[in-house]
């Protein structure tokens, strides 16, 4: 290649499009979801709602109701057996206390760390991807991961529901009826609220992931994070401190299944999973851009 | 583009390059564009207390071939990756093509092609896509040319064959061939490339020299570091030599290795007689082994030592002077072999 043409390109390069940026976003989005991991954690989610649908079926298959007493098992598990649309809550209830949080904190703990593992950080911050934009791509990705995984929980629960149970019109928490396409809105409207539910362990993931060069810790730490957290909010005596733990507000998507919908801790949720986010996204954000990457 | 490039304003080396380990440049406020690589006083000390970097004044002069030499644990890689802005320097400033680095990071990176301490390449992605997952990493990359750029640096490296393959299934010499493909996706005005010809064959090495050639002739400057001499000797115009965190010496590879000086050698069935003239005629540190007398060359014009030895009825079957490799100037600087780790 000669001088001249060195030049033109060169003159190219001082101008790029800000959209070219999103590249990386893109880049990101199309490499997590490709990945083995992610479609396996994907997988086991899928599994959750046809475990919890067939279990009710061959329970309930004398005609009795689901669960002894109706007082154990995950929230709605009595009403799936009327309609299938209820495993979809069901379902959701059962994956957001463990299963959803665990492999959200396996992507946003790898999310840095494993990058730096496998020695790709250093080239893609020569590329250069800067430092504050690979940190939002990754927690965009993270994101949508969440919501990507909540949604897979939904549609196989709803795929397996409508299989196994019969559909139609549902009576809400509150007492009254509503219409199956009304009942559908709000699956998909308790499914965003899950989503974004996961948005603290998104951002405390991302801040553990920048704190080390192992991606199977930072995965660990969050995991074990996680677990701390649910137990200390069963323990009576720190219900000072509970409503600021991350997953206190969780279960409150449940009441967009009221009318009129109850919406006092839902907000109290978003609010908290903002202010995770916020803490824990600076605290990624401050470490991440001053850090000396050795690996 | 507001000012000339240190690459378009300055095509030949400088020969400011040339003060052989002189510590302490009073020029620290250095006119943009003296060296594509400019540092002064940079120093790294890690947390652990340990001086990796202790005030290097480096100048890579715009189109050389520069060498980065050092046993391993010299500091080479840590400079590397503050030249790179991977890692603060803890005092001391570097500029890269004429813009402070890490401050400058965005304007500098995307005309810089880089090799650090090996490649890093995800497994789980085909080779081509491993490149495109790099190329879509720099915000400046046209994503219109990106598949053709792509794929023209898996050409270029000899890799096109294998593009579709798992990178996990790729030997340690296809890696470091896809690393080197990294670092040639846009054209570049600097390649840094850390031990590039690790884990290659021989064949591997030899292609790489001669790419490392081919870029340098395009007017890119290459900035290789390496623990094998006879490597930087064969590709290099200019080079540094670090031991234990500090700059030994930098300078133009023949003026390195002219620090160090030849040997005279007289090849000669009388190595006794040989050796009485050639002390007679001021050749120092004279060593006569079977037929092999060599000494250190005298000032006079050596024809003259030859005629004397000549007529002295010495037979003369060879007379020569070895030029001192870069081995020896790197003995003579360290005082030490060159395979010590730091």
């Amino acid at each position: 290649m000669s001088r001249a043409d060195l030049a033109v390109v060169d003159t190219a390069a001082v101008r790029p499009n800000p959209v070219w940026s999103l590249g990386l976003l893109r880049s990101e989005f199309v490499t997590t979801f490709r990945r083995w991991r992610t479609l396996a954690l994907l997988g086991v989610l899928a599994a959750v709602p046809v475990l919890v649908g067939v279990s009710v079926r061959i329970e309930t298959r004398g005609g009795g109701q689901a669960g002894p007493g109706g007082g154990a098992g995950p929230a709605f598990i009595t009403q799936v057996t009327n309609n299938g649309l209820f495993l979809v809550f069901t379902a959701l209830a059962a994956t957001l206390p463990f299963f959803l949080p665990m492999a959200v904190g396996v992507v946003a703990g790898d999310a840095i760390a494993g990058e730096a593992d496998a020695g790709t950080l250093r080239y893609l911050l020569v590329a250069p991807a800067g430092r504050t934009r690979l940190l939002l791509t990754k927690y965009a990705t993270t994101m949508a991961f969440c919501l990507v995984a909540t949604l897979v929980v939904a549609a196989s629960a709803l795929a397996v529901g409508a299989l196994l149970f019969p559909l139609g019109d549902l009576t809400t928490i509150s007492g009254t009826r509503i219409s199956f396409a009304d009942g559908l809105g709000r699956a998909l409207l308790i499914a965003l609220a899950v989503a974004l539910s996961l948005a603290g362990v998104a951002a405390l993931g991302l801040f553990v992931s920048t704190l080390t060069n192992s991606g199977i810790a930072a995965m660990a730490t969050t995991v074990g994070l996680l677990i701390t957290v649910q137990i200390l909010d069963q323990i009576p005596q720190l219900h000072a401190l509970q409503p600021y733990l991350f997953s206190h507000y969780w279960l409150s998507f449940a009441d967009l299944i009221r009318d009129p919908v109850y919406w006092d801790d839902l907000v109290k949720n978003l609010e908290l999973q903002a202010l995770y986010t916020a803490v824990f996204g600076s605290a990624a954000w401050a470490r991440f851009t001053t850090r000396d990457i050795t690996a | 583009m507001d000012r000339p490039s240190a690459t378009e304003r300055q095509p030949e080396a400088p020969e400011n390059a040339g003060a052989l380990g002189d510590a302490g440049n009073p020029e620290a406020d250095a006119p943009v564009g003296a060296g594509v690589i400019d540092t002064h006083g940079l120093t790294k000390r890690y947390r652990g207390g340990q001086l990796a970097v202790d005030g290097l004044d480096l100048t890579v002069p715009a189109g050389s071939v520069f060498g980065f030499l050092g046993p391993n644990g010299s500091g080479k890689t840590t400079t590397i990756r503050m030249l790179m802005g991977l890692i603060a320097p803890t005092s001391g400033t570097a500029r890269v093509l004429g813009h402070p680095m890490p401050r400058a990071s965005r304007v500098v990176l995307p005309q810089v092609g880089a090799l650090i301490e090996g490649p890093a390449l995800y497994g789980f992605l085909s080779g081509r896509d491993n490149l495109l997952r790099y190329d879509a990493a720099d915000p400046t990359a046209d994503p219109r040319t990106r598949r053709a750029r792509v794929e023209a640096a898996l050409d270029r490296v000899g890799l096109a064959a294998a593009a579709a393959k798992k990178a996990k299934a790729y030997s340690l010499g296809m890696k470091q061939r896809l690393g080197l493909a990294a670092a040639l996706l846009q054209p570049r005005k600097l390649l840094v490339l850390d031990e590039p010809t690790n884990g290659l064959d021989p064949q591997g090495m030899r292609e790489i020299r001669t790419l490392v050639r081919e870029l340098a002739e395009d007017g890119t400057t290459v900035f290789l570091s390496s623990h094998l001499l006879d490597e930087i000797e064969q590709v290099c115009t200019h080079a540094a030599v670090m031991a234990q965190g500090r700059l030994i010496a930098q300078g133009a590879v023949a003026d390195l290795a002219a620090g160090a000086r030849g040997r005279l050698v007289v090849i000669t069935p009388d190595p006794g007689e040989a050796a009485r003239v050639l002390k007679e005629q001021g050749v120092a540190d004279v060593v006569a082994a079977e037929d092999r007398v060599t000494g250190e060359p005298p000032e006079r014009d050596l024809a003259d030592v030859n005629a004397a030895l000549v007529t002295a009825g010495v037979r003369v079957r060879g007379f020569t002077v070895e030029r001192a490799s870069l081995e020896d100037a790197f003995m003579a600087l360290t005082g030490e072999g060159f395979d010590v780790a730091g």
